[in-house]
């Protein structure tokens, strides 16, 4: 007997890992998934400890030392006024990584909630939903956050609930769907028929279905509401200067390009590293969170 | 049938489905008996109905569009249609439950298959949740899966396995009445043997009555004591089972028997029944199997045939051909 307990025991230890760990172990096999989370977890460093971490004041402007190109003292140069670029990037970090997961995270909860709620209880109060939902998609997402903030007024703040707001149908329509394709499932009905309750069935079997896909659409979704906000600051509606934001930052040095390309590129070098980033760990995501996929 | 012991009573039950084109008569005055115990096979055609009878024992009718229409379902004395929403869901599961046809797509696929079993299992019995897992562990070993995999999800095992954990889901309660709708229609036929000698296994075992919902009568013969067989949303024959094999008595019933092939004889063409299903939206008047029927009199096209007793215990809605089977004839 000691024999097979001994070859048992360690396997039901092995299996026993907590989902999430599971999870990760299975994300830490893609190396590209790896690569955007070790980029996302230097953001957000950079974000948190920027004071202490960036060489100069992000604001403070140095007119001796305007249009630098990298050189030891001025990692990646610095600006029109002589701001250190590299300093502006780390405090923009922060700005950018704020704006997309707080927008996402306002998407995510209105939306889902709309969507869950038009998903379970269809009828005329998923029609209502979802027709207003439509409205709202069929204004581009960029045009509608333009409206938004042209009319609450530009600010952190603004921009958050204006990025958050046009994703919201995206979110509706993903959450809504996963709750219709799991609703109507067989194992619903067996859950059904061995007397399990509507909430216990809401929670217990279509919200852990459904996750994956939200998890998935919510990272891709931090990718596209950090560029949708770097696209309002471009266009001078987000962050106010001199505030460092990487939309602003890329937008002010345009008109030095030809002479000073170094002021656009690194921004520029920055939104893509995250959105790339993003992009990867969402796919590397989509794929661990698949039980179907395990081995 | 005897009325010593009934665990279930099913009378004048109607189910309509409320469509765009139309009612569905979906189930139209259904009767039927089950003693404790028995299993009873529940045979027809897709679309006779025998499914959302099944659905209409477990108060599971999709409503909208489904509705119950009127009848009684009795069980163990008490009348399900008239207990609540809250009472069902102490029915469902404990006192009865339900193996559904296809396994690939009746387990959660995000959870493992223990946790699964210990759901239906801490729904229904005061216990904790380490106790759920150890039963949920026992009834994997019981429909002889290797207690070491029951922490695997629903897609690492094979369909023929998904049937078993189905199985013990639906057995983990000890329920009195298990409702078995096509269990083994989606595996192949090997695996169909294996799981159909394990249910008749378990059956026993559990001594739990079964209403087996298939269109094989071979299955029927295999494992049921009583057979129903339904047709347009009615039971046209119900007998036991030596009784109906060796004496169909009811056209439809007949017809089937005859487009079974024969092992024995080589023909090129199985012989059919002419005709289609009836259109359920616009079902025919009188007996709905006589525009098929080739002994259909005037009587069949007017009145609805009642269940006349043409043996012992074997009932038939044909009033021709009992009385034909009664004076001995030949039925055709």
């Amino acid at each position: 007997m000691t024999t097979t307990d001994e070859k048992i025991i360690p396997e039901l230890v092995r299996k026993r890992r907590s989902p999430l760990f599971e999870v990760f172990l299975r994300l830490s096999k893609s190396p590209l998934a790896m690569f955007g989370l070790a980029i996302i977890f230097i953001l957000v460093f950079c974000a948190v400890f920027a004071e202490a971490i960036s060489p100069y004041s992000p604001i403070k402007q140095d007119l001796m030392h305007m249009f630098e190109t990298p050189s030891s003292a001025h990692w990646l140069g610095t600006d029109e006024f002589g701001r250190d670029i590299l300093s502006r990037l780390i405090y923009g970090a922060r700005v950018s990584l704020q704006v997309g997961f707080i927008a996402v995270g306002i998407a995510l909860i209105t939306g889902g909630m709309l969507g869950a709620v038009s998903g379970y209880y269809s009828g005329w109060l998923d029609n209502c939903i979802m027709r207003v939902m439509d409205v709202l998609l069929s204004i581009p997402q960029t045009l509608l956050a333009i409206a938004i903030v042209a009319a609450l007024g530009p600010s952190l703040m603004n921009l958050m609930i204006a990025v958050g707001i046009s994703a919201v149908p995206t979110y509706a329509r993903i959450v809504r769907g996963s709750v219709l394709s799991i609703r109507s499932m067989e194992f619903i009905e067996a859950a059904r028929a061995a007397g399990s309750s509507d909430l216990r069935i809401i929670l217990k079997h279509i919200i852990p279905n459904s996750m994956a896909p939200i998890i998935v659409q919510s990272t891709l979704g931090v990718a596209s509401a950090i560029l949708n906000a770097a696209g309002l600051s471009f266009i001078g509606l987000g962050i106010q200067p001199p505030n460092p934001e990487w939309g602003a930052m890329l937008s002010g040095g345009r008109q030095y390009i030809r002479d000073f390309p170094h002021m656009t590129l690194y921004p520029g070098l920055a939104i893509m590293l995250t959105i790339l980033a993003l992009n990867f760990l969402g796919d590397g995501l989509r794929d661990a969170l698949d039980p179907k996929l395990k081995r | 049938m005897n009325d010593t012991d009934t665990m279930l009573d099913i009378k004048n039950l109607t189910i309509h489905y409320e469509a765009e084109g139309g009612t569905v008569h979906a189930v139209e005055g259904l009767n039927l008996t089950l003693g404790r115990g028995e299993s009873l096979g529940f045979v027809g055609e897709t679309g006779a109905g025998k499914t959302t009878t099944a659905l209409g024992i477990m108060r599971l009718i999709p409503n909208p569009p489904g509705k119950i229409k009127s009848g009684e379902i009795i069980f163990n004395g008490e009348n399900l249609l008239s207990k609540s929403e809250s009472e069902m869901r102490k029915i469902r599961g404990a006192k009865i439950a339900m193996i559904f046809q296809d396994p690939m797509t009746s387990l959660n696929p995000v959870i493992t298959v223990d946790k699964q079993i210990a759901e239906m299992i801490s729904l229904h019995k005061n216990v904790s949740k380490s106790e759920a897992l150890k039963l949920a562990g026992d009834m994997l070993e019981l429909v002889g899966i290797r207690r070491e995999r029951m922490h695997d999800y629903p897609h690492q095992f094979s369909g023929g396995m998904k049937q078993r954990v189905v199985i013990a889901i639906a057995l983990a309660c000890d329920p009195e009445l298990l409702i078995a709708d096509e269990p083994t229609t989606a595996l192949d036929v090997t695996i169909q043997a294996q799981v159909l000698e394990l249910m008749k296994e378990l059956k026993q075992k559990f001594s739990a009555s079964m209403i087996l919902i298939t269109h094989d009568l071979g299955i029927v013969a295999d494992i049921c004591d009583k057979v129903a067989i339904m047709y347009a949303g009615r039971v046209v024959e119900y007998a036991d089972k030596r009784s109906l094999y060796t004496n169909p008595v009811h056209p439809y019933t007949r017809g089937l028997f005859r487009s079974v092939p024969d092992i024995e004889e080589d023909v090129d063409e199985l012989p059919v029944i002419p005709g289609l299903m009836p259109d359920p939206v616009n079902l025919p008047s009188g007996c709905a199997f006589h525009p098929r029927c080739s002994m259909a009199v005037d009587e069949c096209r007017n009145s609805r045939p009642k269940m006349i007793e043409a043996e012992e215990g074997h009932f038939a809605a044909c009033p021709v051909c009992v009385k034909k089977f009664m004076n001995g004839e030949a039925l055709s």
